[in-house]
């Protein structure tokens, strides 16, 4: 199945074997792709000895550390066919990823995102709140992770309001006059985890706003790194909302810059459900054997967009364990996981984490 | 024709470009103007202007001014 087609098919439609069937044959051609047109990725490939570029199973096509999209421009193009640098958060002297798109592989992210969020929220575009700052977008050319994820929800919703001001203070004012106007319908909440609780739940409640979002949805990512201190987890997060705002559909997702587009959004079992164009498996630490369901270990992403860059195998610093496959409550094929934290060691990287530790570290 | 002349009004606003630079084969990302941030004001100001509101499949098609009337099309605006 071409891609253009995969993309037009439901994001969970397709079980194990048919899934595992259109994953390796987009990757075998994606590995070829990109050994042809990016000469350091064909020679990690020979270093390590896996120049074959026709794999029988998806776990035995050949995955890179993400951490090499710090230390290498990796690209597949032609510098003049890059419409847009991604980049990782990352505070000053640290390293950041930095992912280059053409227009085709652009095209594929924003299809994919949005057969996801629609099989989310539908078709039609709410009035949305995006609980962060207008200036995370002020700098166009260079889009940071917490930018683009932000520019990228954006197409989902309309009358858009930014709900901090310069200052991250809340715009009280604004929110209520927002939520007045749309009082009819479904709204669309957008914000990075960290970001939702200190900026935005934190402050509702501090103020003692009454505000009403039994009609919201919102969506959040981030992780929990900065909120494990006030013992903030999904479920609790989640109540929190619930008893403060009404707000009942919650969703969290996991991603990153480096595969931006599939992401992988929490579904009923609570846990993050792949797509159709994604894949997670779970490799034991030790000998990189593929973990079952249930086992903890260092996650793998698959994901057949990357066309500019070789980022279709990546391993990445995240610990995880598969949950199941096939059988989730809400009728959405694919495995589902769950993030359990960085690898010990890892390089400290996260779009909120980075917030705050260059804005308000000691101060929250 | 009265509306692909509001229409072209309508980009060159947003996108802050010279009219005459609004024809069929202007493309997004092609131009620094036309990025994902003015994309975002270009669909609110057409939302506005035409009475309409697109669906998010639509908003992400709209690729070109060219596409962009075929898709106001959909939505009885005659060109």
């Amino acid at each position: 199945m071409a891609l253009d087609d995969v993309l037009a098919t439901g994001p969970y439609s397709l079980s194990h074997d048919d899934k595992q069937q259109l994953l390796v044959e987009h990757l075998n051609r994606l590995t070829q792709h990109h050994a042809e047109q990016c000469d350091p990725y064909r020679r990690i490939l020979q270093a390590y000895g896996k120049d074959k570029q026709v794999w029988d199973r998806v776990e035995d096509v050949p995955f890179l550390p993400i951490s090499l999209f710090k230390e290498f421009a990796l690209k597949s193009i032609p510098d003049d066919a890059v419409v847009k640098t991604l980049t990782s958060s990352g505070t000053t002297g640290q390293k950041v990823s930095r992912i280059f798109l053409d227009k085709e592989t652009s095209r594929y992210q924003t299809k994919a995102l949005a057969a996801i969020m629609q099989d989310f929220i539908g078709g039609k575009r709410l009035p949305m709140l995006i609980l962060d700052t207008q200036n995370v977008i002020k700098d166009r050319r260079l889009f940071s992770a917490r930018g683009a994820g932000i520019l990228g929800l954006s197409n989902f919703g309309r009358d858009h309001l930014y709900v901090l001001d310069n200052d991250m203070q809340l715009r009280a004012d604004e929110l209520k006059e927002f939520l007045a106007t749309h009082r009819d319908t479904d709204i669309l909440l957008f914000g990075f985890t960290f970001m939702v609780w200190k900026h935005f739940y934190q402050e509702i409640k501090r103020l003692g706003l009454d505000i009403d979002l039994a009609r919201g949805v919102l969506i959040h990512s981030g992780g929990w790194k900065k909120l494990t201190d006030e013992a903030v987890d999904n479920a609790s997060f989640k109540k929190a909302l619930n008893h403060l705002c009404g707000l009942e559909r919650i969703h969290n997702f996991y991603g990153m810059v480096e595969q931006i587009g599939s992401i992988y959004m929490e579904g009923d079992t609570g846990c993050f459900q792949t797509p159709i164009f994604s894949d997670i498996i779970i490799r034991d630490p030790i000998d990189w054997s593929v973990l079952p369901a249930g086992r903890e270990g260092i996650i793998e992403l698959v994901s057949i967009l990357p066309h500019s860059y070789p980022g279709h195998v990546l391993l990445t610093e995240d610990l995880g364990r598969v949950i199941g496959e096939d059988d989730s409550p809400d009728g959405r094929q694919g495995k589902y996981f769950e993030v359990l934290g960085r690898v010990p060691k890892a390089e400290i990287r996260g779009c909120s984490d980075t917030y705050a530790e260059e804005v308000s570290e000691g101060a929250v | 024709m009265e509306n692909t002349e509001k229409l072209r009004q309508v980009f060159a606003e947003s996108l802050e470009i010279d009219k005459n630079k609004v024809v069929d084969s202007l493309e997004y990302n092609s131009i620094p103007e036309w990025d994902s941030v003015a994309h975002m004001s270009l669909v609110a100001a057409i939302d506005s202007a035409f009475d309409i509101m697109l669906d998010t499949d639509d908003v992400i098609d709209m690729s070109s001014f060219g596409e962009a009337k075929k898709i106001l099309a959909k939505y009885d605006v005659e060109f």
